[in-house]
């Protein structure tokens, strides 16, 4: 039994990101969100029966479901934490909709936020990473995803303005959404290409900005999502794949485990990549969009750049993607940035895109991917005429 | 000698053979018995057949650069010492493994053969890096 069209997202709440969060802690902006999303869904707090909650890094906590259902005064008869880094969002949106089509649950808040601080990281003693990575100086994500791009480039002939282009397109669509970090003027390749170099050959525009913020969604049973303010966003396809944790230990560099979880989710919903009237890839660094729209099929294999560039990605060019200016203009609020591309997805599909809005759009792609390219969740969203 | 401040590797029980390989100077890989795969890092059972039958095995030395980058800066103050070029090497055996390559930037391409070299950064520990061959 699929889950196609079994739950809808029916409300959204986001913070514009945050740059100096001062004393503020991830619970206290779980709270802002989620109050936010549960007002937009109409529905009473006491309606929330499901609670799916990603772990800060600046709040590691025990046990973090519990602790923060407790703040928020939530009785959840489902609740856990999704632990797949980036990829966090998009899964908590089908476990979402397969809890309450098993009948668990009738209405889940997907819940995100995280204070951006310097050495407040949750990082363990012993891990692999501690011992055969970082003694290298293979630290956070920039250097698995440089080395993608170089591969990229030595396999596909993939180029520097090619990557730069991504930047650019959503960094124009960014210009019309309140929220997003750079919002005050656009961008262009040349610029991209000037700004510092830090990773080979990623420069500091092709990089996300780290910020604090947070941003909820909740997914509801058709019967509630009939009596929504909003119109509900069906959840038609979902997939989820992973075959590595760190880069160096992967099948390919340069194809991700993002094809298999695309090809379930477009399968479940009957759909293919062309149906699609845009899309929100996960976009940590300008090569990630590369390489999703490559695998998740919306062009060849080892195209995606020449695909970005004979493509307008505004939200009203010719292919729509990441209309909210991505993660690289909207900013990542930590673990909570993947959930940007689910929000913007619903908000386009509501008719809220407001500047930037989509036009006639009726199905969206969302990809979340989760550490160096190694989480990935395929969703298709699709609001019904 | 100045106190070396980038983070150190702390062996375990199932990768200490490796570690106290590179001390010697000595690059050693674990080898499925089972299914003879070659396996890095170290692992309790052959992520490929599952068998928990790892022999230890001496390793050629030799590789190739997979992929590569040249990290200008870097997140922690422990790397403030950046430009260094960090990769991932294929071995000859056929794991890729996470390095340094010992070399200016300028000397290192997708494909650039290697071989093994042995960083003694403390009395207690050596890194595995590798240099043109």
């Amino acid at each position: 039994m699929s889950l196609k069209g079994q739950a809808a997202a029916i409300g959204i709440g986001e913070l514009k990101p945050i740059k100096e969060p001062g004393d503020l802690s991830a619970l206290a902006l779980m709270g802002t969100v989620a109050a936010e999303a549960i007002a937009d869904t109409g529905l009473d707090k006491r309606d929330i029966d499901g609670f799916l909650v990603g772990v800060p890094f600046s709040d590691p906590g025990m046990i973090y479901p519990g602790v923060a259902a407790e703040v928020m005064g939530i009785n959840p008869r489902m609740l856990n934490q999704v632990d797949i880094g980036g990829a966090s969002a998009a899964g908590m949106i089908w476990r979402a909709a397969a809890a309450i089509h098993a009948g668990m649950c009738n209405a889940v808040l997907c819940l995100m936020a995280d204070v951006n601080k310097v050495g407040d990281q949750r990082m363990p003693t012993v891990s692999v990473q501690r011992e055969f990575e970082l003694p290298y100086g293979n630290i956070g994500a920039n250097c698995g995803y440089a080395m993608i791009a170089h591969r990229h480039m030595h396999e596909y002939g993939t180029t520097a303005r090619q990557m730069a282009k991504v930047a650019v397109d959503q960094r124009r669509s960014a210009l019309k959404n309140p929220l997003a970090t750079f919002n005050d003027r656009p961008l262009t390749i040349d610029e991209v290409l000037n700004s510092r170099m830090i990773v080979d050959p990623l420069h500091l525009y092709e990089i996300v900005s780290p910020v604090s913020g947070g941003a909820a969604v909740v997914v509801a049973s058709a019967e509630i999502a009939r009596r929504a303010k909003h119109p509900p966003v069906w959840i038609l396809g979902a997939g989820e794949y992973s075959n590595h944790s760190t880069i160096t230990y992967a099948p390919s560099l340069t194809t991700s485990p993002i094809a298999p979880a695309a090809e379930a989710a477009f399968a479940m919903a009957g759909l293919k990549p062309a149906d699609m009237d845009f899309v929100c890839p996960y976009d940590c660094y300008t090569i990630t969009v590369i390489v999703t729209l490559e695998d998740a099929g919306f062009c060849k294999k080892g195209q995606g750049g020449p695909f970005v560039m004979e493509h307008d990605l505004g939200y009203d060019g010719d292919f729509p993607c990441n209309t909210h200016g991505g993660q690289l203009s909207f900013g990542q609020a930590g673990l909570a940035g993947g959930m940007s591309h689910v929000t913007e997805a619903i908000r386009q599909l509501m008719g809220r895109g407001e500047g930037r809005q989509v036009r006639n759009a009726a199905l969206g792609y969302v990809n979340g991917n989760g550490g160096i390219m190694s989480e990935q969740v395929s969703l298709i969203l699709e609001r019904r005429s | 000698m100045s106190e070396y401040l980038k983070p150190l590797p702390k062996p375990t029980p199932i990768s200490r053979p490796f570690w106290e390989a590179a001390r010697r100077h000595e690059l050693m890989l674990q080898r499925c018995a089972a299914c003879g795969a070659f396996i890095h890092y170290p692992r309790p059972r052959c992520p490929n057949c599952f068998s928990e039958r790892l022999e230890w095995r001496r390793a050629s030395g030799r590789g190739s650069v997979y992929s590569y980058t040249v990290v200008r800066r870097a997140s922690s103050r422990a790397f403030a010492d950046a430009p260094y070029v960090l990769a991932i090497v294929e071995l000859a055996e056929g794991p890729r493994m996470t390095t340094n390559i010992v070399a200016p930037p300028d000397q290192v391409r997708i494909g650039t053969p290697v071989e093994v070299c042995f960083d003694d950064v403390t009395p207690e520990h050596t890194l595995v890096k590798f240099k043109p061959a």
